[in-house]
């Protein structure tokens, strides 16, 4: 496969061409343009510094400035071209650009072609000079020279704007037709730039590249394909159109293929393979989703794919360009399979080329023919261990694209086994790529959590934000499996606490399942002998470690807490955890402190409920999806529920005590306040803490289920809804209107329900009703029923109507069913 | 097509560089030194395919490059261009320097910039490939180059005549031509400095 290497050499004594002394005497001898460019490289190759060069060059652009100045001399080509070796080393050239369009105005050709030069370096499209050469460019495009028509399209073509484009487009038609050869194949790439710029002149060229088919100039031709390529994937319209030229340019290909050695065109034994590339690309434009076009090729590409020699670049170019044509058209079975061939034999090739181009063209081709595919993923498997990193990619990407319900385990294996030895910059890459094939097809659920602790242990640095809630929501719904899942993470714990994402799912399981943990009998894994004081000390070292960051401080004091409910002995322990962060610097770790010293102190009756085992979390809930929005209402809520939690312990007592005599009985938990619900409690992170805040899912609004009235007196009616049942519970909507003359103001509803029953009261959306019934008033109440007793509730409603207080009880025997 | 075509050396100093989008000057460098960076890193025996930087457009362009001695020459492509066939056409690109300059080395490139620039103007248009016949490219860029010398030739013409003219020294010119009854009163014309 060696092709030949031309030897390069670097060395000053070899030319003598370039020494100080024949320089100085080519300088004298004629005026040739490039001595004095040559002279100033010399100078500025021999400063020894950065600084020095910086000077030198300085000192010449100064030179060069003066020079530009002045009136016409002879050299003022010398100096652009001067000018444009320092803009290649990095220095600012703008002051050359007045003198380009200068030079490209001069009737002299060394002059011209300078100037055209620069104009492509210096000027683009943003750049007001640019315009000023249009009308030089529009001369130079009739030239009787041509050259310099050459040297105005090629610089039209390289940073034509669309102003320019629309300008001279004419003029180019007109050359794509009646010129000599040299000039259209210029013209038919001009033309593409144009196209590329102002796409409606498109239907200008057609006809013209039509006619240029039949050109016999190899040149030309390559530029008429590549021009009817861009038109035909910007028109379909033109398309339609040219799928006519199918069998000549079916014609050329075969003239191409099945001709003898022409030397002209010869790379390597292929008779012009860039020609044959481009036509087939075009065919397989053509071709596409096209049933007429694709028959009339099929033989064609039968006979490239069966004749063309790939030992050589040249020739796999070509037979890597067919394969993707044949999977691209509508060609029948037996072409396609041999063009998968083709491929299962490029992927065997030594050429480490030759292997990328092939998974290259697999990876364009998994999609539709699943199965080729899957017949190779033993050599693409060994590709991932390849030490080119490009080919580690290639291999990546497709390995990802072949995972299956079937290979699951066995590619999932070699997966986990690259992430360990991968390149950095493709890691998190193939940590999201491991997660979505393990959503989809994992066989077990203990499978994928081990999966997922895996990634994590290896590149937990890498992987994305969501990974941590998504964990937890897995883990939740793996009921069974919690005791395994909290012995493998604790082990994790305890070994390294650096990797974020690990260490916030594990103290999260720990603060859940902690009482699995200390029990010590596991049937899935060895147990472990694990003391409270083991299980504190690992959360502890987390939170005083400076390698956690805030939010894993967050989710390790909340462990702890939720702890206090689930050990025995060390619950001193924790409180006095918990009372000296409530002094600690962040912000964040000192609210939670403090509000669970409150919960301790003035609330240990609710502790208990509050710290309860979660409920599974549903992952297609609303509070999932909207994660911010959320999470950020909640923030918003905390604050009205603890001073609702301040302002009605200042009620008078006995009004509480009223209640309790109602229902009959002392000790009745009844939650007159709305209680801070262990879902605020729960890891709120300040980023994603959506989806755990699901049993929000309550506050949803939902289009008008039926309202049963509940209370009508004195203008203000009392209605509920019930937005949500389960077996074990509901959530209910009050909402109160006014159709009185005045406000209602100071309105508040408490409820009181039977035993057993746990309530839970939002904050309601206000405390003044309109008058005229022009707003309203909601309040949402959240029911949890375990036991099953049938649901009563009473609730009282008291408000300040035109001055005067009124106050009344309503009992409630019976709840409307939902819509739903 | 193709975005970019960089020629650098073994250190990274820059020794053609032709960008066919247009990115401001910072940026270029920029490029050529992210490309330098991504290039210097690989093996011998890699593949010559390298993913390209964040600045050239990241993952839908490719850099593909090869290694010549002491030079590396790099073509920046997007998704539309046959990959193998653009390491054919660097082949071309180089084997055409190598015929117009005899035998072709560094120093070449160092000395005659804008000549390899009019070498590249006859393959790469616009960022298309135009012309890839080797024999047909050096033909044209021979006729150019003649006529580039016979316009040094003639340029040089106006203003050595110029310079001759002033040089000359007229003698004084007489003010009255008598020649028999003829009598030419010669105009008083300025000295012809």
């Amino acid at each position: 496969m060696a092709e030949v290497m031309l030897p390069l050499w670097f060395s000053h004594e070899a030319k003598e061409l370039y020494s100080n002394q024949s320089i100085q005497e080519a300088a004298d001898q004629d005026m040739s343009p490039s001595v004095r460019l040559q002279e100033m490289i010399r100078v500025i190759r021999g400063a020894r510094t950065q600084g020095e060069e910086r000077g030198v060059i300085q000192r010449e652009c100064a030179a060069i400035r003066a020079q530009f100045r002045q009136a016409d001399n002879g050299t003022r080509s010398h100096n652009l071209a001067k000018l444009l070796y320092v803009h290649m080393l990095g220095y600012p050239a703008h002051f050359g650009q007045m003198e380009c369009v200068r030079l490209i105005a001069s009737p002299r050709y060394n002059e011209k072609r300078v100037g055209y030069l620069g104009a492509m370096m210096l000027l683009d499209e943003n750049q007001d000079a640019s315009l000023l050469i249009t009308n030089s460019i529009k001369n130079d495009l009739s030239h009787s020279s041509q050259y310099v028509q050459s040297l105005a399209l090629c610089t039209l073509a390289c940073m034509g704007s669309a102003e320019m484009c629309r300008d001279l487009a004419p003029e180019i038609d007109r050359l794509l037709r009646a010129s000599n050869s040299y000039i259209k194949k210029k013209a038919a790439l001009c033309a593409v730039h144009i196209v590329r710029k102002v796409p409606e002149l498109g239907e200008l060229f057609t006809p013209a590249a039509r006619a240029l088919l039949s050109e016999k100039n190899h040149g030309v031709l390559h530029g008429a394909v590549v021009l009817i390529t861009e038109l035909c994937e910007r028109n379909i319209d033109t398309l339609e159109q040219f799928r006519k030229v199918v069998p000549e340019l079916v014609q050329i290909m075969k003239g191409l293929v099945m001709s003898g050695y022409s030397p002209e065109h010869n790379v390597a034994g292929i008779s012009d393979p860039f020609l044959q590339v481009r036509i087939l690309r075009l065919l397989r434009i053509l071709g596409r989703n096209n049933d007429t076009a694709s028959d009339s090729m099929n033989d064609l590409l039968a006979q490239v794919a069966t004749n063309t020699d790939s030992s050589k670049t040249a020739g796999s170019a070509v037979l890597y360009e067919t394969v993707l044509t044949v999977m691209d058209i509508k060609s029948e079975s037996g072409l396609r399979v041999l063009a998968v061939n083709i491929l299962g034999r490029f992927l065997l090739n030594n050429d480490r080329n030759i292997r990328y181009i092939s998974m290259t063209s697999l990876q364009k081709i998994v999609q539709t023919d699943h199965n080729a595919v899957q017949r190779h993923r033993g050599t693409i498997v060994d590709c991932l261990k390849d030490q080119d990193a490009s080919v580690k990619r290639r291999a990546l990407e497709l390995s990802l694209a072949l995972v299956s319900a079937v290979n699951i385990r066995s590619l999932m294996k070699e997966l986990l086994l690259f992430l360990s030895s991968c390149p950095p910059e493709l890691r998190a890459h193939t940590a999201s790529g491991i997660f979505n094939a393990a959503e989809r097809y994992a066989p077990s659920q203990r499978w994928h959590i081990d999966t997922i602790l895996h990634v994590l242990t290896t590149a937990g640095g890498d992987v994305r934000d969501e990974t941590v809630p998504n964990l937890i929501q897995l883990i939740t719904t793996a009921t069974d499996l919690h005791c395994y899942t909290v012995h493998k993470l604790y082990r994790a714990l305890v070994t390294d606490i650096s990797v974020q994402s690990l260490v916030q799912v594990a103290c999260w399981c720990i603060g859940e399942y902690g009482d699995l943990l200390l029990t010590g009998e596991c049937e899935e894994t060895e147990p472990v002998q694990v003391t409270e004081d083991d299980v504190l000390d690992a959360l502890e070292t987390v939170l005083q470690s400076h390698m956690s960051s805030p939010a894993t401080r967050g989710f390790a004091l909340t462990a702890t807490m939720k702890l206090s409910t689930r050990i025995t002995h060390n619950v001193d322990r924790i409180r006095s955890i918990v009372s000296i962060y409530g002094s600690c610097i962040d912000v964040e770790l000192q609210q939670r402190a403090v509000e669970y010293n409150a919960l301790f102190k003035k609330y240990d009756h609710m502790r208990a409920a509050v710290l309860e085992r979660m409920p599974v979390i549903d992952k297609s809930s609303p509070g999932h999806t909207n994660g911010e929005s959320a999470g950020g209402t909640i923030k918003e809520m905390e604050p009205t529920k603890l001073t609702n939690e301040l302002v009605l312990p200042k009620e008078p007592a006995n009004q509480v005590c009223d209640l309790l005599d109602l229902l009959g009985g002392p000790g009745e938990p009844l939650h007159p306040t709305p209680a801070p619900s262990n879902t605020v409690k729960g890891p709120v992170m300040s980023t994603s803490g959506g989806d755990l805040l699901d049993l929000l899912g309550g506050l949803e609004v939902t289009p008008a289920p039926p309202c049963v009235k509940v209370y009508e007196k004195n203008g203000v009616t009392l209605k509920l809804q019930t937005d949500k049942q389960t077996d074990t519970g509901m959530n209910i909507t009050l909402t109160a209107t006014n159709s009185t003359e005045a406000d209602i103001t100071s309105l508040t509803l408490q409820a009181a329900v039977p035993k057993s029953v746990q309530l839970q009261m939002k904050a309601p959306s206000g405390d003044v009703i309109p008058a005229h019934g022009l707003g309203l008033v909601t309040q949402t109440v959240l029911l949890n029923n375990p036991n099953k007793v049938s649901l009563k509730m009473r609730v009282r409603v008291c408000y300040t109507s035109q001055g005067t207080l009124c106050q009344d009880m309503v009992q409630i025997d019976s709840f409307p069913s939902p819509t739903w | 097509m193709i975005k970019a075509i960089l020629i650098f050396n073994n250190h990274g100093k820059p020794r053609l560089s032709k960008f066919y989008e247009h990115y401001s000057e910072d940026t270029e460098q920029q490029i050529i030194r992210e490309t330098f960076h991504l290039v210097s890193k690989r093996d011998e025996n890699v593949c010559n395919f390298l993913e390209g930087g964040m600045l050239i457009g990241g993952s839908e362009n490719k850099l593909i490059y090869r290694h010549y001695a002491t030079l590396y020459f790099v073509f920046c492509v997007d998704s539309s261009e046959s990959e193998l066939g653009i390491l054919d056409l660097i082949q071309v690109f180089v084997e055409t320097l190598d015929k117009c300059f005899e035998n072709v080395c560094e120093l070449d490139l160092i000395f005659h910039v804008d000549k390899v620039h009019n070498i590249l103007a006859e393959m790469v248009m616009g960022g298309m490939v135009l012309e890839t016949n080797m024999n047909e490219i050096i033909t044209q860029v021979d006729a150019q180059n003649k006529m580039e010398k016979s316009e040094a030739g003639i340029a040089g013409a106006p203003a050595r005549a110029v310079s001759a003219v002033k040089n000359m020294n007229l003698p004084e010119m007489p003010r009255n031509i008598n020649i028999g009854d003829i009598s030419i009163k010669v105009p008083n014309l300025p000295s012809f400095k």
